[in-house]
């Protein structure tokens, strides 16, 4: 399929994501306006379970996908026909959670005769730290800590990624979910936790901080252990004291890492993206070492950091440019690595 | 009236279009999980094929299921979005009425099956009157067995169509031998539901406005996610 197609700043797409337990959609003008963003969060059917269960996740996607839709479209004030282009996220992701908004966003290309474009999620994070700061300088260093991720990646250009650190075992919100669930905090672990930290003194416990002083690489699976050990053998320690000191570990590291990273590749500007990075004490001792070095910190919004769709309509207009749109008989890549973009 | 069907509940993927009257073209594959990628460009050669614009489509039609859970969604989600851009009506139809209104020539009564795998199969059954099939026992998924027993309940000959009937064809042969009751079975081209057959069925619902919007059709699963039976069973016992 080929036809003409000036992407510029007037292109609006439409971008849906499904590829975990938020559906959503929002449309974007010119790769950063955002005119509208819904998210229809799961949370609740999952919570019960204590993790993400994936075909109760397509489910809900399939249930929510049309009123989401809907409403993105009549918030941003335009009609269906002012739609350019549509985006979906085609990995990484839960399979069956993909399939609903790649049916859907095919759906909608083929209707409205407009492109569709395949967008690798991840990538997306990394343009939704631009999303509030359009002008960053380049070469920018973007930690995305979520869930299911824990990246440094340097971005030289809109496109052009280097993963230079990564966890070894578990993603940083994986870690909280764990220690949330062995304490009984409940599901997600990172609001808890947050939380119920502020009440608590970080500096109770000293828990290790792996391989602080050793690459760019983490790993979390040791924290998480000692962890448990310690509440076993410390039957009555405070539960605010644990999880206050778990998290300044968590973040002491993620903090130290990405010092490190931007020193080494002389990038002066910093951004934190996914679900982690809405955590109140990364988001604050970022800052404060930021300030320190005189780096130049891209802080999203809450909305910006969790899954969203303006991510993905906004990766999927900067795709558009860059290597044009995908093929309708695009598949979905549920371990997607950052590293392939053009879909 | 232009009607486009879409089915994706089984292992094929198969688009059909009809003016209400005649069908102007289809197109039946088999997919080997590939719905989504083999979905959207069928739909686009269909439409082509018979000469006719998306915007054109006056109702979209939609197997709703039961069958493969991942397979049906990428149907209905597409259904849906068409119908919510076009702001047209769609008609949902299940998987096991769509097979027995495929064999409506027949006197004896139709069980319709589809495979639930797990040695399960969902089934409904049919009897049917001047051309049309009148549903006689609700869907429902069970094992071979709980199948065979409502066949023998209704101690009448019967036809059996569907996928499910294929899979597990033996073990059925082998219950109903001895009950004596006379069993067809519908040739194998009929196993998986026609997007065609379906746009005929929506063709007469669509015309005393059996229908839904985008937002209220919802699929039809039978069998719950295995995490919310197992919750269930963890929380009885
Ligand atoms: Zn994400």
């Amino acid at each position: 399929m080929t036809r003409e197609l000036k992407i510029d700043s007037a292109t609006v797409v439409l971008g849906i994501e499904t590829s975990c337990d938020e559906t959503a959609a929002a449309l974007v003008m010119g790769g950063n306006d955002v005119l509208s963003s819904v998210v229809a969060s799961q949370l609740d059917v999952h919570a019960r379970f204590g993790g993400v269960v994936p075909e109760i996740a397509s489910r809900a996607h399939l249930e929510a996908i049309t009123p989401v839709i809907d409403q993105a479209v009549a918030k941003s004030g335009l009609s269906f026909e002012r739609v350019d282009a549509v985006a979906a996220t085609v990995g990484p992701g839960l399979v069956g959670a993909l399939l609903v908004g790649v049916a859907a966003a095919k759906s909608l290309a083929l209707t409205l005769d407009v492109p569709f474009v395949g967008v690798n999620h991840l990538e997306a994070h990394l343009y939704a730290a631009m999303l509030d700061d359009p002008n960053v300088e380049f070469p920018m260093l973007v930690l995305l800590v979520s869930g299911g991720n824990t990246m440094l990646v340097e971005v030289r250009k809109p496109g052009v990624y280097q993963i230079v650190g990564q966890t070894r075992d578990d993603a940083a919100g994986e870690a909280f979910d764990k220690v949330a669930r062995f304490l009984d905090l409940g599901y997600p672990g990172g609001p808890v936790i947050d939380a119920l930290a502020k009440t608590g003194d970080a500096k109770a416990i000293d828990f290790p901080r792996a391989m602080l002083n050793d690459g760019l690489d983490v790993s979390f699976s040791g924290l998480k252990t000692a962890v448990i050990n310690y509440v076993r053998k410390n039957s009555n320690a405070k539960t605010k004291d644990i999880v206050a000191s778990f998290q300044r570990a968590v973040v002491d590291v993620l903090v130290a890492k990405t010092m490190r990273a931007a020193e080494n590749l002389g990038a002066r500007t910093i951004a934190l993206g996914g679900g982690v990075a809405a955590n109140s004490l990364l988001r604050s001792e970022t800052a404060r070492a930021c300030e320190q070095k005189d780096f130049h910190l891209v802080l999203p919004s809450l909305a910006m950091c969790t899954d969203n769709a303006a991510m993905i309509a906004s990766a999927g207009w900067h795709r558009l440019q860059l290597t044009g749109e995908s093929t309708l008989d695009a598949g979905v890549y549920p371990n997607l690595g950052l590293s392939v973009a053009n879909l | 009236m232009i009607i486009l069907a879409i089915d994706t509940s089984t292992d094929a993927v198969s688009v059909a279009v009809n003016n209400s009257k005649q069908l102007l073209a289809s197109a039946h594959v088999t997919s080997d999980r590939r719905h989504a990628e083999l979905l959207a460009p069928m739909i686009s050669s269909v439409c082509a094929q018979a000469d006719i614009s998306m915007r054109e489509i006056d109702v979209m039609a939609v197997d709703i299921g039961p069958g493969l859970f991942t397979g049906m969604r990428v149907g209905i989600a597409s259904a849906k979005t068409i119908a919510q851009v076009l702001d047209v009506p769609v008609v949902g139809v299940s998987s096991l009425d769509i097979l027995a209104r495929s064999v409506t020539t027949t006197q004896r009564v139709v069980l319709s099956t589809i495979d639930a795998r797990r040695g399960e199969l969902y089934w409904a059954m049919y009897r049917n009157d001047i051309g049309s099939s009148i549903e006689v026992k609700p869907p429902r998924v069970g094992s071979v067995s709980d199948c065979v027993v409502e066949i023998i309940d209704r101690g009448q000959e019967a036809l059996i169509v569907g996928n499910g009937a294929l899979r597990y064809r033996q073990q059925l042969s082998e219950m109903l031998e001895t009950t004596g009751l006379s069993i067809e079975w519908a040739s194998e081209q009929l196993a998986q539901p026609s997007a065609a057959v379906l746009a005929l069925i929506a063709a007469e619902l669509a015309l005393v406005e059996q229908w839904q919007t985008a937002t209220e059709l919802q699929a039809l699963y039978l069998r719950a996610p295995d995490a919310e039976i197992n919750w269930a069973t963890r929380v009885n016992s």
